[in-house]
């Protein structure tokens, strides 16, 4: 591992990120990764390399110099699809696999629920849904959402 | 992607007109307009993101002349004509495909999409790469043999489709349409085989009813007949008082007897359905992929071929026979009403669809809250599931007060949900008793003033307030229906649930037989994505009948997944496997898997005895075959040394075995049931060098004449194979055999290294071994 403080990051022609170590290695295609996307988003990151390996741990992204953070956190802004669900519209129906029309922070969406199980519950307000591509749409709090939204998220808990 | 024509390959069959049909509808218009003569579409991507993952659509075409996109918002096209150095490559990630478009030295353009979309996605990138292609060189270079599209949504698929098959892999996983609401009807299924008696039973239903209808009706006469007319004054007619009084015995009598048969009947009929319902789900389920098992919980499961198909029981026998002559009663007395003084029985008959309406206001609301009443309970049910099996890590770890806690928050959930429902359904009966009340006022007021105009005599009062206390009853009775009713649907839904999942591993429609096996397998380009997490890519191997394949590689590299695609257990989502040439999914599975032999890392015995767990895979084999199998696995002395020799209870609450021995066990199962193909999952990992030595002596007679696939963690364990496949995060990387690699210095060469420094003893010992052996492969 590198040590945290002493590691430059530049984006290349391909748009891939390269690491520069203090040894002057560079690795290309470096992928920064939240250690705890869901639980825990703003700390414990992880820059790994192009096989999987492990390069730089960082805890918090604001122990990095502001150039470096604003790199990283573009990267993760472009990699990272979590949509967040605000407002449930309508669903096919109550029993699954059904179709969910919802609103996310991500814009409008439809989302197909396989069965009940793909609703994991995260904390006792918090639900993360796994859709049939795999996709994971997240409730924040699902105390927070709308009447309806609510009522038609009840009838799958 | 909506549009099912098939794609035009054929530049010379293509015109500009075709277009409209091909092209997602909302785009057609505006693509139209960007193309020029003698410029048609080849393929195309929807993208659903933009550059910032915010959902947006835009499109990006491959045409004859260049690539066209156009992203999102904004109204410009962006296009890059056929040139030296450009490429097309995709990359997933958490559910996210990204598009990248390369120069040489330069990235050009990214575009992102959902993985639903990532068929199409290796669609375009396949004619990109093939125009180009011809772009540069002038000719048409064939990627693909041939190419076929699934008639449904237009991908190109890696393999034909299979006979009958009318959709490709994607498709069928996609098209699962819910299950109907009125599911409690699909239960007839289930209930046509018992046709006769159930028209029996509702004959008896009948009859019983009608007979419990005729003691209010004699209230009539004996009141206006016998009681007014006594407090007039005239004297009491003993013969009529008998005759009616034994009517009123004889209607009782007859009640009891049909009344008794019926639901003897009916309790006969449900218990079978009911039985029938479960034995079904169970075989069903026995059918299922090995995925549907990897994200069910087995508490649920078991919960619902258990007690849910007992609850549907119950309700069939108790509950909807109820509910039948209820409605039945309801109906006769109607008529009766009706035919004694119509105006009478139209204010008796009010309050009903007020309470009908009632019932329909709290149906809802209860219907969901059962739902979840059942769903809470399943998640009690399957903290025990995952608690008890694993209650040794639990004392370990002294974590027994955690668990108390989980159980305790999972019925406290129970406990919460089933509060909610019940502050709905206890406010139910009340009303209704209330209204059962109410409704008896009015019939006394409407019967009172009716008699002071003379209207109706005092005994017809008197029948219709016998008939409407037992009317009213019965509707309260209905009304606790609505929560039978709806868990038993909560209950039915469950249980299709399962009835109606596909096996994500189908049998084929039409089955191709394979009479005789050779064992020659092929993998073609074969991938496999588990959820969004790609675990295999682009493997393509062949293995000849007979040779020992050796897959080596890391932990999480994709060696077991390979192995269970071969197995069939999981079904590839890219590429093909074929078996003697043929594509293992136009196999029936059953008579597939026939053909293979598997011993797992951890060998799972049933409970049973020894010689029923080595015949398990031929329950019909001859004792002296059982003794070979066992004799060649080397089990058959330590089985003799045991106190019952063959007959000694194995498996859960049997005879505890070393790990060794049971090994032993699993691998006589395999050979007794003479595969073809042979799978060796880690088979030796779990037990110490002396005991590995015995079992590779043991796995020797295994492997002979078989077409065979080891994994293994330590290397030595595979010398005897022909040909060892390096794997690296789901890729292949090495192939060949020990020299060859070792020569190669590459992934294997360090693999191997690795291990010689830790176990140098062993190594050492087999290390000459392995030479010789792989010297005499056929590579």
């Amino acid at each position: 591992m590198i040590d945290k403080a002493s590691f430059l990051l530049s984006r290349n022609a391909f748009g891939r990120l390269v690491l520069t170590g203090t040894d002057g290695l560079e690795y290309e295609g470096v992928i920064p990764v939240r250690a705890f996307p869901i639980t825990s988003p703003d700390c414990g990151f992880s820059l790994i390399d192009a096989h999987g390996h492990e390069l730089v741990w960082i805890e918090r992204l604001s122990d990095l110099p502001a150039e470096l953070r604003i790199m990283v956190e573009a990267d993760l802004a472009g990699r990272e699809f979590i949509p967040e669900i605000k407002q449930i519209r309508d669903v096919s129906s109550f029993a699954t696999p059904s179709t969910w029309y919802v609103e996310t922070d991500r814009g409008k969406t439809t989302l197909i629920l396989q069965g009940e199980e793909d609703i994991r519950r995260l904390t006792s307000a918090a639900l993360l849904i796994a859709d049939s591509h795999g996709i994971h749409f997240l409730i924040r709090d699902r105390g927070a959402l709308d009447h309806h939204s609510r009522k038609l998220l009840d009838r799958f808990l | 992607m909506t549009n099912t024509k098939p794609s035009l390959i054929s530049p010379a069959s293509i015109s500009p007109g075709v277009l409209s049909l091909t092209l997602p509808s909302s785009w057609a218009v505006q693509i139209e307009s960007q193309l020029s003569d003698e410029e048609w579409v080849l393929a195309w991507l929807e993208t659903d993101l933009d550059a910032q993952l915010h959902f947006a659509s835009g499109v990006v075409l491959v045409t004859n002349r260049r690539l066209l996109a156009r992203s999102g918002k904004d109204e410009t096209w962006e296009n890059w004509t056929y040139r030296q150095g450009l490429a097309l490559v995709r990359h997933d990630h958490a559910g996210v495909g990204s598009l990248e478009l390369l120069d040489t030295n330069l990235l050009l353009s990214r575009w992102r999409y959902t993985l639903g979309r990532d068929a199409a996605a290796g669609r375009l990138i396949y004619h990109f790469t093939q125009q180009l292609g011809q772009q540069l060189t002038g000719e048409l270079v064939p990627l693909l043999a041939q190419e076929t599209t699934c008639p449904k949504c237009n991908r190109v698929l890696d393999a034909p489709l299979l006979a009958g098959q009318e959709e490709c892999a994607e498709c069928s996983r996609e098209s699962h349409t819910p299950p109907s609401t009125w599911t409690l009807f699909r239960l007839w299924r289930f209930a046509r085989p018992y046709k006769g008696r159930l028209f029996a039973g509702f004959l008896l239903t009948l009859g019983s009813t009608a007979a419990t209808l005729v003691p209010p009706y004699l209230t009539m006469p004996l009141m206006d007949n016998v009681l007014i007319p006594y407090q007039n004054g005239k004297p009491i007619d003993t013969d009529l008082v008998r005759f009616y009084l034994t009517a009123l015995l004889g209607a009782a009598l007859l009640a009891w007897v049909l009344g008794w048969a019926r639901t003897y009947m009916l309790a006969l009929v449900s218990e079978r359905i009911g039985a029938d319902l479960r034995t079904a789900t169970y075989d069903h389920l026995l059918k299922l992929s090995q995925a549907y098992f990897g994200g069910k919980r087995t508490g649920d499961l078991m919960a619902r071929i258990g007690s849910e198909t007992d609850r549907i029981n119950v309700f069939i026998s108790l509950h909807l026979l109820d509910f039948f002559t209820d409605v039945l009663m309801i109906g006769m007395t109607i008529v009766i009403l009706v035919s004694i003084d119509p105006w009478l029985a139209l204010v008796t008959l009010l309050p009903l669809p007020i309470i009908a309406w009632l019932i329909h206001l709290v149906r809802d609301r209860l219907r969901t809250g059962f739902e979840k009443v059942d769903r809470v309970w399943a998640e009690v049910t399957s903290v025990l599931a995952d608690t008890i099996p694993g209650m040794r890590v639990v004392k370990a770890f002294a974590q027994e007060k955690r668990e108390a806690a989980r159980f305790r928050s999972a019925n406290d959930r129970n406990l919460e949900v089933n509060d909610r429902v019940n502050k709905v359904w206890s406010l139910f009966t009340p009303t209704v008793t209330l209204l059962t009340e109410i409704g008896l006022l009015v019939v006394w007021v409407f019967g009172i003033w009716q008699i002071s105009k003379d209207e109706i005599t005092v005994g017809v009062l008197t029948a219709f307030l016998a008939y409407i206390s037992r009317f009213y009853l019965r509707l309260d009775s209905m009304s606790r229906m609505v929560s039978f009713t709806q868990k038993a649907a909560a209950g039915t839904k469950r249980i299709f649930d399962i009835l109606d999942h596909i096996s994500s591993v189908p049998e084929p429609v039409n089955p191709v037989h394979l009479p005789v096996v050779e064992g020659r397998i092929e993998l073609r380009g074969v991938g496999f994505r588990y959820g969004t997490r790609r675990v295999t890519r682009d493997i393509s191997i062949t293995i000849e009948p007979g040779e020992m394949i050796g897959l080596v590689g890391h932990s999480g590299s994709g060696k077991s997944t390979m192995v269970n695609l071969i197995c069939r257990f999981y079904d590839v989502t890219e590429g093909a496997i074929l078996l003697d040439g043929i594509d293992i999914r136009s196999l029936p599975i059953v008579e597939y898997r026939k053909n293979i032999g598997l011993v797992l890392q951890e060998p799972f015995l049933f409970f049973g005895t020894i010689a029923e767990n080595i015949a398990y895979g031929k329950p019909d084999a001859q004792r002296d075959e059982i003794v070979a199998a066992a004799r060649a696995a080397h089990a058959h002395e330590f089985i003799l040394r045991l106190a019952h020799g063959y007959d000694s209870l194995v498996g859960e609450r049997g005879q505890a075995l070393s790990g060794g021995e049971r090994q032993r066990i699993s691998i006589a199962r395999a050979l007794l049931i003479d595969p073809r193909i042979l799978i060796l999952d880690e088979a030796t990992s779990s037990v110490d060098t002396t005991t590995e030595k015995e079992i590779q002596k043991a796995l020797e007679n295994l492997v002979r004449g078989r077409t065979t696939i080891a994994i293994a963690h330590r290397l030595s364990t595979l010398r005897d194979a022909n040909r060892l496949i390096v794997l690296d995060r789901g890729s292949v990387i090495e192939t060949g055999n020990h020299d060859e690699l070792m020569a190669k210095e590459g992934h294997y060469y360090r693999l191997y290294q690795a291990q010689a420094r830790n176990v140098d003893i062993e190594d050492d010992l087999r290390r000459p071994v392995l030479d010789r052996k792989t010297g005499e492969g056929r590579e």
